[in-house]
């Protein structure tokens, strides 16, 4: 899909933890409809980036734009907003332990204020989609590892996002079910979602029709072009 | 977002059943000993309305005063403001009364050799004039007259009776604002324990574009609901016992001049919505801190 303007900038960027710094001078525009892998080996800062672009964690220096929003200025009440423009795949999923599969991906529907009968029915719809239709009833702590993910996906696309950001979302499934959820991510992408994919697999990345962006110890390393 | 609230809310109560029910039966143990000083108050309030409307002034003649000058003190004294009737009783009537309120014991006015009680005046006052002090200036006003021997007003015990009554709505009040402090502690307290124990629940609803609203509102209605079921349960128990004690004490025995009754519905409906406010108030205190957050 061709790129168009940016929905995400990102000016000469810092993000440091006490003395240790997580990300320098970053600065990169990500296009409206863009599919980008973030690559880089563990610890070289694509989990941070990711994390500053939906409000995980606040910039310690420069700015990020997104949606025409500046993150360093935005009102605390604005913040659950921005949030909705993002599907977001967690590492570590951060699915709530004591709610139901249903009621997991169903909470960002409540949250958007969509009306139940909806809510049911899309629920229904994410969970085919990651092929988990039939644990819908189930408690994550009852899932595998990869099921899990799966769920994390599903919640992620849910809302239908502008933006989705899969932080490893390949990490523990199977060759099967990794290739499942790349054509899910890329179908999105073909319905016009801007996809950040952060992710060390290089297998996952090569041959894939994608901008890719290489993060070396918290730098912009190289860009490289979309092949 | 209101069905999602309450049915979040009603979820959390069924999760957290232990310490939410702990929390409303000690709302309930402060509605019922609210509820009890307002039964009681209320009660004894009615008993001293009806006392009240037989508060009269007897004004004794002094000895040898003429009929006319009599009838002219009368005259005087229902000119008097807030003054309704006078009633002339004479020595003898007098007696005849005593006499017969006495008929056990005659042989002690049989022994008389002579009447010894006065003419006297039955001054009625009226019942929207009846305070302590509009009695009392009457009272003095015509004891200053050379006329009258003494004035009395036999239910002045009332007053007393009044004050300890004031005294105890004052202390009823008084507990009744300790017990809606302690309700708003035992909720604030109630909803932090729930929340902390959430919190990373909660983390992970921000992260998905929750409102702080959004997390907040279910607490509210727990605080609610909170309130109105302690509110609930203290006024039935209450209603229980009075209802097991005036069926099984014959109370026309000990008050035979008005009925017992309950607290009225609309006392009852302020102590909910008071019950319900204790709620609310200890969530918006407790989720202050979220807030700050």
């Amino acid at each position: 899909m061709e790129s168009k303007a940016p929905v995400i900038r990102v000016f000469h960027v810092y993000k440091r933890y006490g003395a240790q710094t997580a990300l320098a001078d970053i600065t990169l525009d990500i296009g409206q409809g863009e599919f980008i892998f973030v690559t880089g080996a563990s610890g070289a800062g694509k989990t941070t980036l990711l994390k500053l672009l939906y409000l995980g964690e606040p910039v310690s220096e420069g700015h990020i734009l997104v949606d025409g929003m500046n993150l360093s200025r935005i009102r605390k009440d604005r913040i659950p907003f921005l949030r909705r423009l993002f599907g977001v795949i967690f590492q570590d999923y951060n699915l709530i332990p004591n709610r139901t599969v249903f009621e997991n991906i169903a909470l960002v529907l409540e949250v958007a204020g969509h009306r139940p009968a909806l809510i049911t029915k899309k629920v229904a719809s994410v969970l085919r989609a990651v092929g988990l239709e039939d644990r819908m009833h189930a408690y994550p702590p009852s899932l595998s590892g990869g099921e899990q993910q799966k769920i994390t996906i599903a919640r992620a696309i849910a809302g239908d996002p502008k933006i989705i950001l899969a932080d490893e979302p390949t990490g523990s499934l199977d060759e099967e079910s990794a290739e499942d959820i790349m054509n899910l991510l890329r179908t999105l992408h073909h319905r016009g979602a801007t996809v950040l994919i952060a992710t060390h697999d290089r297998d996952l990345v090569r041959g894939a029709p994608a901008r890719r962006i290489h993060l070396s110890r918290g730098r912009l390393e190289q860009e490289a072009a979309e092949s | 977002m209101k069905f999602f609230a309450l049915k979040r809310a009603l979820r959390d109560l069924k999760n957290n059943m232990v310490l939410h029910s702990v929390t409303v039966i000690i709302i309930a143990l402060s509605v019922l000993i609210v509820g009890t000083f307002t039964l009681f108050s209320a009660n004894a309030a009615r008993v001293i309305r009806a006392w009240e409307k037989g508060v009269r002034l007897i004004v004794y003649i002094a000895d040898g005063v003429p009929t006319a000058d009599i009838d002219t003190l009368r005259n005087d004294i229902s000119r008097m403001e807030g003054v309704t009737e006078v009633h002339f009783i004479d020595k003898q009537t007098a007696l005849a009364r005593l006499t017969e309120r006495m008929k056990w014991q005659t042989s002690l006015l049989e022994s008389l050799d002579h009447n010894p009680l006065p003419d006297a005046l039955e001054v009625w006052i009226d019942p929207a004039r009846k305070k302590w002090e509009t009695i009392e200036m009457l009272a003095i006003h015509i004891q200053s007259s050379h006329l009258v021997a003494d004035v009395e007003y036999g239910q002045s015990w009332l007053k007393r009776f009044s004050g300890v009554l004031n005294l105890f709505r004052f202390s009823g009040v008084m507990m009744a604002m300790v017990f809606f402090l302690a309700a708003v502690f035992i909720v604030a307290n109630t909803i932090r324990l729930v929340f902390y124990s959430r919190h990373e629940e909660f983390r992970i609803m921000r992260l998905v574009g929750a409102t702080d609203r959004f997390i907040k509102a279910p607490f509210y209605l727990e605080g609610l609901i909170q309130g109105a079921m302690g509110a609930v349960l203290g006024m039935a128990v209450l209603y229980a016992v009075f209802t097991a004690l005036t069926t099984s004490i014959d109370l026309d025995a000990v008050v035979n001049t008005f009925s017992i009754e309950f607290i009225p519905a609309k006392t009852l409906f302020i102590i909910l919505l008071c019950s319900m406010f204790a709620g609310w108030l200890g969530c918006y205190i407790s989720l202050r801190q979220f807030l700050k957050e």
